[in-house]
């Protein structure tokens, strides 16, 4: 593995990585413009945290020395169908069939919880640094913050309105990024991308709508003085990408092992709190989000076909030669 | 495959304790077993990994760090890893066991000093009961407990001990004097005691992955404080540990026979002869319809045995005939699994042979089914 060392990037604003710039955010299914400003968040708080707010936020919480007095790292968690399920969408409105199959955690936010718990380990635990789980999603999501819950978060938040359904990522950014100026945390943990929808663009989204930088893809965080170093796995090794806090740090696969909850992070779980909020809690119109303020749409859709016979190549002497053609023909080679 | 077993417990808690039970089965335990049992690797990461998630520890009290659960759900837990993994729900039953003379008749003070660490899931057990020349005969044991100046030395050979020298600690039932049930006495002794070794591992049919071995006491020393109980009570604890223990058999044996059912059935519906699947063939339904009888009737066998200790009743009889009926089920119902499965579960593709296998054994450890008999036998009286 090859290792790049980066310099410090300019600040602030969007570090390196999956960074789809706002232009052609705003062409992915209307050309409306203007979404992306924050102006469909009417909450107070956010044109002041959105400008100079998050810098705010961080003095307030230096203390001499220049470390801070806590930590607070918000992990977004989504609950999606089954991985190894077949999935299927609701005729009625082109949406996700939720009762097709067994609702479980999107498998990378589990690695998301876990390196946040990793890092209040680092820190000196619960009271030098505190995980809250986030989720946006209907009553049943819930199950998604409880695990979080289970394996050592320590309170969750729930985002659930009956507006929000259909909301395409655009959509779901916004609400994500208005709880998380509402909670106002020094690091974002999310999961690359998920397992139904697969875009992995909702991570660049809330990075660019809270001002925060984003340092995608990290198979490495480190947090130390204020700052969040990630190695950011490419196709040939990992970039080294650091940025001050507030940030969001969106993580792959390799970064941990997350644990299984214990019998007792379970019981645990039971007792830890959960905050319900709803789009007006949150100062978000709910025309804004939702299948009619989604800016993309299933116009319709059709069941995979079924598997194709194979070719079957006959190997008279010329059998690697025959398969170097095919992949090469297929562009793998 | 996970257990597609609906189950009740009596514990809210252990409800909320399957889901993840049931992920560590389909993502830790079975896409290794096969490979494992072939090796003849004993998993000692995947206990490591159990006894962080508290899996270690599920039957005895909180403020020892145990789960507080009752028996009935602990059991149930057990049957759904060895349905993964025979070797491990097999396993986490033997730790249980080594747990329980202290848990029960260890001293407050021994208590506090110990059982922390052995529920912690960082360490794992072994029990230490029967002899070359003392197997159905446990009484007729003659490693020696000689007294010392503040304790005692222990010499001798025990034989059939699973974890044996991949254990931590041994909990040992040893002779402190001639007066046969009478002098014996229970020991608890770190792995690491000076003369306390194992001799290389048995050579097994099944359940290769977990290890079986001679243990041998040369002259181990051990402090007065690691004697369990009072010198010459270690029978007593010992009969008493197995009670519990068969119902942890019982409960490996329904785990093993619901994988080998629910592979059957898989089987039977995928596999097309005479142009239909074999599972339309009555002949063959009805075998499978034999099976699930018998897997449903051991399980409510040892649940009722284990909500009867969990209500503090005597289940002793009720232990072993859990234990008889289930593990002679066990037998039946994979035998007739690779019946099923025709040739393809006679090799080593299928998982059916190495269930086969794996349910011999339960017919045999913790008292073999004629002594469950005489146990039985033994509590018929007329009323």
């Amino acid at each position: 593995m090859r290792g790049l060392r980066r310099d410090r990037c300019p600040l602030p604003g969007p570090v390196t990585g999956l960074t789809v710039p706002l232009s052609d955010l705003e062409m992915i299914g209307s050309n409306r413009s203007g979404r992306l400003t924050g102006e469909s968040v009417t909450d107070p708080s956010w044109d002041q945290q959105n400008t100079d707010g998050p810098a705010i936020a961080r003095a307030l919480r230096l203390v001499p020395g220049g470390a801070f007095a806590v930590v607070r790292i918000v992990v977004c968690v989504k609950q999606v169908p089954d991985s190894w399920a077949e999935k299927k969408l609701n005729p009625a409105d082109n949406t996700l069939d939720r009762d097709a199959a067994d609702a479980v955690v999107n498998e990378l936010d589990e690695f998301a919880v876990e390196e946040a718990l990793q890092i209040q380990e680092r820190l000196g635990g619960p009271d030098d640094c505190q995980v809250t789980v986030l989720t946006v999603g209907p009553e049943k999501a819930i199950e998604s913050v409880r695990k979080g819950l289970q394996m050592g978060a320590g309170d969750g938040v729930h985002v659930v309105d009956d507006a929000i359904h259909g909301s395409d990522a655009l959509a779901t950014s916004a609400i994500l990024a208005a709880a998380i100026e509402r909670l106002a945390p020094d690091l974002v943990l999310m999961g690359s991308e998920s397992t139904d929808a697969r875009m992995s663009v909702v991570p660049a989204m809330v990075a660019e709508r809270t001002g925060r930088p984003q340092l995608t893809f990290a198979g490495k965080v480190d947090i130390a003085d204020g700052t969040v170093t990630v190695q950011r796995v490419t196709d040939y090794g990992y970039d080294v990408v650091e940025a001050p806090l507030p940030a969001l740090v969106s993580v792959v696969e390799k970064i941990n092992e997350p644990r299984y909850p214990s019998f007792k992070g379970i019981m645990a779980a039971k007792k830890k709190p959960v905050e319900t909020l709803t789009l007006a809690d949150l100062g978000v119109e709910p025309a804004v989000v939702g299948l009619s303020g989604s800016w993309s749409a299933v116009q319709e859709f059709a069941a995979r076909p079924p598997r194709a016979a194979g070719t079957v190549v006959t190997d008279e002497g010329d059998g690697g030669t025959k398969a170097a053609d095919f992949l090469s023909a297929q562009k793998f080679i | 495959m996970a257990l597609t077993v609906s189950r009740e417990f009596t514990d809210p808690s252990a409800a909320e304790l399957l889901p993840t039970v049931r992920q560590m089965c389909d993502d830790l335990l079975a896409p290794r077993a096969a490979a494992a049992e072939e090796a003849g690797e004993f998993p000692r990461e995947v206990f490591r990994t159990l006894g962080a998630a508290g899996l270690l520890s599920l039957p005895f009290p909180e403020e020892h760090g145990g789960g507080g659960l009752p028996l009935h759900d602990y059991l149930q837990v057990i049957e759904e890893l060895a349905s993964a993994w025979a070797s491990v729900g097999l396993g986490v039953s033997v730790h249980t066991l080594a747990c329980f003379p202290l848990a029960i008749f260890g001293s407050a003070e021994q208590q506090q000093r110990w059982l922390p660490a052995m529920l912690g899931g960082e360490l794992l057990g072994a029990y230490c009961l029967s002899e070359a020349d003392a197997g159905s005969d446990a009484a007729a044991l003659t490693t020696r407990a000689e007294r010392t100046q503040g304790g005692y030395r222990v010499s001798g050979v025990k034989s059939w001990i699973s974890h044996g020298g991949v254990a931590d600690f041994y909990v040992a039932m040893v002779r402190t004097s001639d007066d046969g049930p009478k002098g014996i006495s229970c020991l608890l002794l770190d792995a690491d005691s000076p003369g306390l070794s194992a001799r290389p591992p048995e050579r097994k049919l099944g359940f290769s992955a977990s290890p079986t071995a001679q243990m041998v006491f040369d002259d181990v020393p051990a402090d007065g404080d690691r004697l369990i109980g009072q010198e010459g009570s270690g029978f007593g604890i010992a009969l008493a540990a197995l009670d519990g223990g068969r119902l942890g058999m019982a409960a490996c044996a329904v785990g093993i026979a619901q994988a080998a059912l629910d592979l059957a059935v898989r089987y039977a519906h995928e596999r097309h002869q005479f142009g239909r699947a074999i599972a339309d063939f009555q002949g063959l339904s009805f075998l499978l319809a034999d099976m699930a009888t018998q897997v449903a009737a051991a399980r409510a066998l040892y649940l009722t045995a284990a909500r009867k200790r969990d209500r503090g009743e005597p289940f002793g009889v009720e232990a072993a005939m859990a234990k008889l009926f289930a593990t002679d089920m066990a037998m039946r119902v994979t035998t007739d699994a690779v019946q099923v499965l025709g040739g393809a579960g006679y090799v080593k593709d299928y998982p059916a042979e190495r269930y086969f296998r794996e349910a011999k054994a339960l017919q045999i450890v913790e008292g073999t089914n004629q002594i469950q008999r005489v146990v039985i036998g033994r509590g018929l009286r007329p009323s």
